[in-house]
């Protein structure tokens, strides 16, 4: 077990200087931008005078290196600062929207996991018949297809027929079984999206390891296939699973953004489009971390999962 | 298009202060009597109406100085009054002042309706409404229009009144004080809080998620008791124009803007929804950079200007929602507009001559171009191209992103693509967008009789004499101007069934002049 708590410590430290790094970075791609908060807010209105003025009133005449550093201090002590557009508290900005995207995200999840692992059980166990081709290609289909493409087939299916609604209007006090209906179209385009990469992912792993000796050893006691996959193929191919599973979570918090506008969903990913064409700085910051946390906490609990589920990791000698 | 009442008294020789007096007049006896709008039904109460618009960011601002967007302009209209709103004739109707006046042009006298009320419950004074107009002025100001309230020199109460003073006279100051940004807000020790929500207008705010949703409910003690037929407002941001045609088509909401040219024939069938097609003053451009070679030659401008198929771009990128422009940027819905002026037409001969006359054989030029400068701006541009070649112009369409235009490409290269609202008032276009030295002079362009005509006509006080200096400055405009101006776009929108509209509709904005919160109905 010391294994596991050495390895958790050490990664969360590697993954606070990684988003440090990342902080770095995003705020050097953002000056790189042209144009800066104050002609962006006042857009065709700017004049060389309110575009002073408004720079003056933001700030935003201080040097780059001041300005990155006033910003990080006041991360680090928990204070996000204000949105430098419209002056509201980015805590406020990003709460609501961090919950939607999560739900949608763990939504889809819902959706998926089981869907893939039974879909990709089921295609390694019957490999090659009918049943292997068509979970293939309905599931290759549905991720070559782009995400608005889908989510419009849906929509003039689903929406325009009137069982499911075309846009999600939610609110904070939506309640779980309205939220549930009202999200169902998105959670199901991207449910559509994802599914593919888990599928092929456990199928090939499973298959991978069907050609092993101690499968064929299993099948020699005369095993039933189903228990051989569930029994002794699957707990060895998890930890490639668990991988492509954490890497499918992390792309449904972050990369959303055009199932977002298609269904009208306010999740983060519009914020981030919102701020980084308006280059308020403070909340790209924010958002972006968000984003880098979640990718570095997934892999974290990716990795964690497959060494707890690989007893040669778990007791190395 | 009417014309505005204005004139109409004016040139029965009543004298400039019965004129004023009379416009009150007219907009007070429209607010008395409801049905001298001559609408199909009578209004109801109640109902939500939800609007889905195609604008509003996660940035937009509670500054009144900074809206800039059709989102935060509705939303606005919906919580706000202004001290005179324009009517849906385009004559100017008495809201937070009740009647205005001046005796030189110079000063003027607005006397502040008592009785009303903010939402909070406090009671109006002058004093807020002294705040809320100088919140667009002095040095530290950063509201968009403090180039359009720099005339104004000092802002006064006297009991009931304020009084406004000008650098010099201006016949149309109370038209400049309909301009949207001018929200009368509570004031607190002589300052607006530009954060505050807090209005007088027809709805009070019950939330708001900037970029997503605003809710508004019904304010019960609204003064005006033929306006707010709705008991709920809902103004939605919906960026997509699929995703908005299709909430309108699910009944999501009532009321959508920018609706795609292609997909107004496929709505229509649907019999869900009705097209309104407005005609006003808004219009697409090309500038060009009047100091720069070639443009620095007005021959050069005029065989731009005919080598291009007017028509044919109000068809295409209009898809017929839209009037073809002669460079003019008054347009039809203006008091003065210059209808009778000579039409250019695509000539591709008469182009080669002008460019003849310029000592060219042929022409090379880029025409910069990005969506951002109005829907089908690039589309707009390869069809220029393509009519140009005929008359030995090679225009290079240059394709930019959207992103950082107005702060990249706009102003700063020589030949682009770009857009204007239009302005109810022909001073404040001209002097916005054509007077040598202002900011938004986008073609650089300095005409020494358009700007001796440009101060003349801002002070002058007869109606015929003001009319020949306008007649003249939009020819100086069109034939020496520097400035493309191939169309006017229609304001277009689709009601849902459910929602009854006025008869008339205001050209001056989009959205019945973001007024459709308090204007419209349900059916």
């Amino acid at each position: 077990m010391s294994t596991v708590i050495r390895m958790i410590v050490t990664r969360i430290a590697l993954g606070v200087g990684l988003l440090f790094i990342v902080s770095l970075v995003i705020f050097w791609a953002t000056e790189l931008l042209p144009g800066d908060l104050a002609t962006q807010l006042l857009g065709q209105a700017a004049t060389p005078e309110t575009v002073a003025a408004l720079r003056a009133q933001l700030g935003l005449n201080d040097p780059a290196p001041v300005r990155y550093w006033a910003w990080l201090t006041g991360a680090l002590t928990g204070d996000f600062g204000v949105s430098l557009a419209n002056n509201r508290p980015i805590a406020e900005l990003i709460g609501a929207r961090l919950g939607n995207t999560v739900f949608l995200a763990l939504y889809a999840a819902a959706m998926s996991v089981p869907i893939a692992l039974t879909l990709g059980i089921l295609s390694a166990l019957w490999r090659n018949s009918p049943f292997d081709r068509v979970a293939n290609a309905g599931a290759l289909s549905a991720i070559s297809f782009p995400e608005f493409f889908v989510a419009y087939i849906l929509v003039l299916w689903l929406a325009q027929t009137g069982i499911f609604p075309s846009m999600v209007r939610i609110t904070p006090s939506t309640d779980f079984g309205d939220r549930v209906y009202m999200t169902f179209l998105p959670a199901l385009t991207l449910t559509l999206v994802v599914t593919a990469h888990m599928m092929r992912m456990t199928r090939a792993a499973i298959i991978n390891l069907m050609a092993s000796p101690y499968i064929e050893m299993a099948r020699l006691k005369g095993l039933s296939p189903l228990r051989i996959v569930l029994r002794h193929a699957l707990p060895n191919a998890l930890a490639p699973i668990i991988n492509v599973i954490a890497l499918n979570l992390a792309y449904l918090i972050t990369g959303v953004v055009v199932v977002e506008v298609v269904f009208v969903y306010p999740g983060l990913g519009q914020l981030m489009v919102d701020a980084v064409s308006n280059r308020d700085i403070a909340v790209v910051q924010a958002v972006a971390l968000i984003f880098a946390a979640a990718y570095v906490g997934l892999n974290l609990i990716a990795d964690v999962l497959s060494t707890i589920t690989n007893p040669r990791l778990m007791h190395r000698r | 298009m009417t014309r505005y009442n204005l004139p109409a008294l004016a040139r029965s020789g009543v004298s400039r202060r019965g004129v004023l007096q009379g416009a009150a007049a007219v907009g007070a006896a429209g607010l008395i009597l409801p049905g001298t709008m001559s609408r199909a039904r009578a209004q109801t109460r109640g109902g939500t109406f939800r609007i889905g618009l195609g604008h509003g960011s996660t940035g937009d601002s509670y500054d009144p100085g900074l809206w800039d967007n059709l989102y935060a302009q509705t939303f606005a209209a919906a919580r706000h009054n202004q001290l005179i709103e324009v009517g849906a004739d385009g004559n100017l109707v008495p809201e937070v002042a009740e009647s205005w006046d001046s005796d030189d042009g110079i000063t003027w006298v607005f006397r502040i309706r008592e009785g009303l009320t903010f939402h909070s419950g406090r009671d109006v004074t002058v004093e807020d409404v002294i705040a809320s107009i100088n919140h667009h002025r002095g040095d530290d100001s950063t509201s968009a229009v403090k180039t359009l309230l720099e005339p104004i020199t000092d802002v006064t109460a006297d009991g009931q009144n304020v009084v406004v003073t000008l650098n010099a006279a201006n016949a149309d100051l109370p038209y400049l004080m309909t301009d949207y940004h001018i929200a009368i807000m509570p004031a607190v020790d002589g300052r607006i809080d530009p954060n505050s929500t807090d209005g007088l207008g027809g709805y009070i705010v019950e939330s708001y998620e900037p970029g997503v949703q605003a809710t508004l409910t019904r304010n019960p003690d609204y003064w005006k008791e033929d306006r707010a037929w709705f008991d709920r407002i809902e103004i939605l941001s919906i960026l997509d124009p699929a995703a908005r045609l299709n909430a309108l088509i699910t009944g999501e909401v009532h009321l959508i803007d920018q609706v795609d040219p292609a997909t107004i024939g496929m709505l229509e069938g649907r019999g869900v929804a009705r097209i309104l097609s407005i005609p006003g003053n808004a219009h697409y451009v090309f500038p060009m950079d009047s100091r720069a070679a070639p443009f620095d030659d007005n021959n050069v401008r005029l065989a731009l200007k005919y080598a291009l198929d007017r028509e044919a771009m109000v068809d295409v990128i209009l898809g017929g929602h839209g009037a073809v422009s002669n460079d003019n940027p008054i347009g039809p819905a203006n008091r003065f507009f210059h209808a009778e002026m000579e039409a250019k037409t695509y000539d591709p001969d008469r182009a080669r001559y002008y460019l003849q006359q310029a000592g060219l054989e042929s022409l090379d030029v880029t025409l910069a171009a990005a969506d951002a400068a109005f829907s089908g701006a690039v589309d707009a541009a390869s069809m220029f191209s393509e009519n140009a070649r005929a008359a030995g112009i090679n225009i290079t369409v240059d394709r930019v992103p959207n992103d950082g235009y107005w702060d990249n490409v706009w102003m700063k290269v020589p030949f682009c693509a770009s857009y204007w609202g239009g302005r109810a008032v022909e001073d404040h276009m001209f002097t916005t967008g054509y007077a040598s030295g202002s900011a938004w002079n986008d073609s650089f362009w300095e005409n020494e009789r358009f700007n001796e005509l440009l101060v003349a006509a801002r002070s002058e006080i007869d109606e015929d004499l003001r009319r020949e200096m306008y007649y003249e400055m939009q020819e100086i405009v069109s034939f020496e101007g520097s400035v493309i101006i191939p169309m006017n776009n229609n304001y277009v929108m689709a009601v849902a069934n459910e929602v009854a509209t006025p008869e008339r509709i205001s050209a001056n904005w989009n959205l019945d002049g973001f007024r459709c919160v308090e204007r419209w109905w349900m059916a």
